[in-house]
């Protein structure tokens, strides 16, 4: 009889399961060009699934990604994964392992994560050629940046919630990230503001912060992985 | 050269329905105009001009600058309420400051 018990127990849960399962949030990493967007994309995976593995190049010249790109079933599990800085300068500093040990993260979440095209109002072809494209290849970059950005507006709609990423060297009160925050409002969508680049010696996080006091902003550095145990947990906490 | 500048009052605004009043500010920069709506767009109105403009991005016309205020929170947090926003093309506008109360742009046609 035992077994028969048990065979029913699975077969419920499976049942359970299958009509109350829930589905794979999907996160979308919007900002403005240049932002570090796939570089954050391309940490959050190096992470948490496969070191080698990028979901998209990334480059000095604007609108590098001008494909929006999904990668799906990222399971971020704070728990079993340390996600120290990876900065050599760090690993020797005793204090600094401590200081790690006390601030490891919990939670877990699996999701979808999608590296989108920089969002802008104008592009403009010659600002490609100030990088030494030449003009028909400027031409073809300024096309394909104009399809990328309506492709990331129309990926809203599929988006459930946002890591809206900002440029801490640069004035974040911008129209762009005016409109991404108001239609995330509008729509309900949580939003986590991630103050980038801020391993540079002109960042000024503190000025998105005075931007946008309602919403909560984490200073990182997705290139170097400084405090990304605090986006990650936020990401579980808000998105999970 | 001379900017015409295009002073549209809030009812003239509100008495167009959501595609027909970005049609009306997008063929307004896209002629050269500065278009300044009294009562302003919506953000989602904002982002689908975005898109639009998007679509009709070229060599001559790079795309639009655009800045306005942020909503405000009307009734109970209930209702939102636009104020104004500007919008010209980016050849010709430039956006030199902005905050929550004051934008400084430069309108500069050659």
């Amino acid at each position: 009889m035992k077994p028969k018990k048990r065979g029913k127990g699975i077969l419920l849960r499976l049942v359970m399961a299958f009509f109350f399962r829930r589905k794979t949030p999907k996160i979308g990493i919007y900002g403005p060009p240049n932002a570090g967007k796939t570089t954050l994309a391309n940490r959050i995976i190096h992470t948490f699934m496969d070191e080698n593995e990028d979901i998209g190049s990334t480059s000095d010249v604007p609108h590098e990604t001008r494909r929006a790109v999904r990668r799906s079933g990222i399971m971020v599990d704070l728990k079993s994964k340390s996600v120290q800085s990876p900065d050599p300068n760090h690993g020797s500093d005793p204090e600094s392992k401590v200081k790690g040990r006390k601030e490891r993260a919990k939670g877990k979440l699996k999701l979808d994560v999608v590296d989108t095209p920089g969002l802008a109002t104008k592009i403009d072809f010659h600002d490609f050629m100030a990088y030494g494209l030449e003009e028909e290849e400027a031409k073809k970059r300024a096309k394909e940046a104009t399809e990328g950005v309506i492709e990331a507006i129309k990926w809203l709609d599929d988006i459930d919630g946002v890591v809206l990423l900002m440029d801490a060297t640069e004035d974040p009160y911008t129209q762009t990230n005016v409109i991404i925050i108001g239609n995330m409002e509008a729509r309900g969508t949580p939003i986590i503001i991630a103050a980038n680049k801020v391993d540079l010696a002109d960042a000024a996080p503190e000025r998105i912060m005075n931007a946008f006091p309602q919403h909560l902003v984490i200073p990182i550095s997705a290139l170097k992985g400084e405090n990304m145990e605090k986006l990650y947990e936020e990401m579980a906490r808000r998105f999970g | 050269m001379e900017v015409k500048m295009d002073l549209v009052s809030e009812d003239k605004i509100n008495s167009m329905g959501s595609m027909e009043k970005l049609r009306f500010v997008l063929d307004g920069v896209k002629s050269g105009n500065i278009v300044v709506l009294e009562g302003g767009l919506t953000s989602e109105e904002q982002m689908k001009l975005i898109e639009l403009t998007m679509a009709e991005v070229n060599d001559d016309f790079p795309g639009i600058e655009m800045n306005g205020y942020p909503t405000k929170r009307g009734f109970l947090n209930l209702r939102r309420k636009t104020r104004l926003t500007v919008i010209g093309p980016a050849n010709t506008m430039r956006t030199i400051k902005k905050e929550n109360d004051l934008i400084s742009a430069i309108i500069s046609a050659t």
